[in-house]
């Protein structure tokens, strides 16, 4: 469960967002512990999207702080936010089809071998180390394979597999579970534990009810772009969060 | 969970995948090349001059005059781009050096200065005048190259119009510049210029040697560096290749550039093969070219292309033009056959992986 007292991996602080007129976010406070899986939910234009994207470097807040780490950072472009130790599993997933498994999860950070003054790709370590990665994963993926030939929870694993190249801190998922089979839900739930075992703080974002309470310590629930309730998963119930999700509750 | 960390990935579920079902025997690049195969084969039957070392040596020059600019757009298809631009490319890089070439050799030339033999003094050093115009003729085809990928990647217009307009801005160019005369390469290097060009080592053609250097080399950057991948990654999920951190428009600038200085090489080449570079020039090669790139298996959709398809996809379409003309079938059929056999070469793809 939640680490108490450690210092929180995100802390954000008074976050808002206009985007000219329209107020996305407004006054939003929360704190993620290491190794803690944290379920964000709410509607559609609850501002859900919004924030995960404003803490994956997308967008600047118009207002507020966000810590890392206890640190305060600003990031300009997702390359920024990554640098510092967040990774985002896009809800496409954000995986090249024509590559094979181990070229997606190395995109953009390729391992390479100087011969003089030229730089060649280094297959052999890099299948090597996504074999390792998916073996972490629990995910029968091979490293050759291409990508558009895997199942969805093969290619989520390859997603996932890319957020744990650079030991990152904090891993949002966007709705990781919303486009694979039943079975596969199981794997993706499977390879969120394991990432929480490593000490890895996890944001779920998610529309399906019984994953967050599969996986998540705490749950955040937006509603019109405000935080409305914030609670251990133990002292809540699903048809609580329906109820502050469609409004019917309005705060908890 | 149950599973210990330790235990080793097992693969009971997910069958490998075999060795003709992957790589090279599962592309279009490699029915070509069978097709290719036969077709020589058939050739071989058809024709008693086919296989004779003075037709080889033809079908090796000729389908190497486009091959190289289909290399080049070979990069641009594969990031999901097109260049319609290489045609008039080729004619105005080759214009460029020839005029270059005759202004600098040209005793009263007001850009040059003259030595006391009476000559120019670039010209008393050997290969010094061609060095310069060809550089001059690549020159520009870098600035046209810089200017489709900016207007492609940092301004975000389509490749398709972009390139258009610069298919009819470089052709003009060449006609305001010669006066729509064309020109002729000239003074003392232009021998170098002929011996480079359209000569050959040990029997084999120049430019068929060039082709293989360059396709080498096309080969070892594609599936060996960083750049490479990036070009793949761009044309399978141009999405996916900006959240990764790809630079995705230095690598689109890049690729466009590489394809207009492909081009502006291979019509230099041509020129020295023609022995002038008329204004016409290569009118409608950029057809030829995609044409090529297209049989050999680069999809227009990006994402899949390479080296060895461009080059097998030239060779095709040479082999065949000169089987008609062996066969003495009418060269009008020519253009025909060659619309069939892209279309051919797209459905059998596409019937193929409807089956797997």
């Amino acid at each position: 469960m939640a680490h108490v007292d450690a210092t929180p991996v995100l802390e954000l602080q008074g976050i808002g967002k206009e985007f000219g007129a329209i107020r996305a976010l407004h006054d939003v406070d929360l704190q993620v512990q290491p190794g803690e899986v944290v379920g964000l939910m709410g509607d559609n234009g609850a501002g859900k999207s919004t924030l995960v994207k404003i803490i994956a470097g997308n967008f600047r807040p118009s207002h507020g702080e966000i810590r890392f780490a206890g640190n305060a950072v600003h990031f300009n472009r997702p390359v920024d936010a990554r640098g510092v130790g967040i990774e985002v599993v896009y809800q496409d997933l954000a995986l090249s089809d024509n590559l094979t498994a181990a070229a997606n999860v190395f995109l953009g950070r390729e391992l390479k071998r100087k011969f003089g003054p030229i730089a060649l790709l280094d297959h052999k370590a890099m299948a090597a180390r996504a074999l390792e990665l998916f073996g972490e994963l629990r995910s029968e993926t091979r490293p050759d394979d291409l990508v558009k030939q895997m199942s969805g929870g093969q290619r989520q694993a390859v997603a996932i597999a890319r957020t744990r190249l650079s030991n990152a801190r904090l891993v949002m998922m966007d709705e990781p579970t919303a486009a694979i089979s039943v079975r596969q839900v199981e794997q993706v739930l499977g390879l969120i534990h394991r990432l929480k075992e490593q000490g890895v703080a996890v944001m779920l974002i998610s529309h399906r009810m019984p994953d967050v309470f599969a996986v998540c310590d705490r749950v955040i629930v937006m509603r019109r772009g405000e935080k409305r309730a914030d609670k251990p998963i133990h002292e809540t119930s699903p048809e609580e969060i329906t109820a502050l999700i469609t409004g019917a509750k309005e705060a908890a | 969970m149950a599973m210990p960390m330790e235990s080793p990935i097992s693969f009971t579920n997910v069958g490998k995948i075999k060795w003709w079902q992957r790589g090279i025997f599962a592309s279009q690049t490699g029915y070509v090349l069978l097709a290719l195969a036969v077709l020589l084969v058939i050739m071989h039957f058809a024709s008693p001059y086919f296989f004779t070392e003075g037709n080889m040596q033809n079908v090796a020059k000729n389908f190497s005059f486009i091959a190289i600019a289909t290399l080049g757009v070979t990069f641009v298809i594969i990031t999901g781009g097109i260049d319609l631009s290489v045609g008039s490319m080729m004619c105005f890089s080759a214009m460029i050096t020839s005029m270059v070439m005759t202004e600098l050799s040209a005793p009263g030339s007001p850009l040059v200065h003259m030595a006391a033999d009476g000559k120019t003094v670039l010209a008393n050093v050997p290969g010094l005048i061609l060095l310069i115009s060809v550089l001059a003729g690549l020159g520009v085809a870098l600035i046209a190259g810089l200017v489709n990928g900016f207007c492609i990647a940092v301004l975000g217009l389509s490749p398709f119009v972009t390139t258009l307009g610069m298919l009819s801005i470089v052709r003009g160019l060449g006609y305001v510049v010669s006066n729509g005369r064309g020109s002729f390469p000239g003074g003392p290097d232009a021998d170098y210029f002929y011996a480079l060009t359209s000569g050959d080592v040990l029997g084999v053609p120049v430019p068929f040697i060039y082709l293989v250097i360059l396709a080498l080399a096309m080969a070892v950057v594609l599936h060996h560096s960083a750049f490479g991948r990036h070009v793949f990654a761009l044309g399978g999920n141009e999405k996916a290749a900006e959240l990764t951190g790809i630079p995705v428009v230095r690598v689109k600038i890049e690729v466009y550039v590489i394809c207009a200085l492909a081009a502006g090489l291979q019509g230099i080449i041509i020129s020295g093969w023609l022995g002038s570079a008329p204004a016409n020039m290569a009118t409608s090669y950029e057809l030829n070219v995609i044409a090529a790139a297209v049989i050999g298996g680069a999809n227009l959709a990006g994402g899949i292309g390479g080296p060895l398809g461009a080059i097998v996809g030239c060779v095709l379409l040479e082999v065949i033009r000169n089987g008609l003309v062996l066969a003495q079938v009418s060269s009008y059929w020519q253009q025909t056959l060659v619309g069939v056999i892209i279309i051919l070469a797209v459905l059998v793809d596409r019937i193929r992986s409807r089956m797997s």
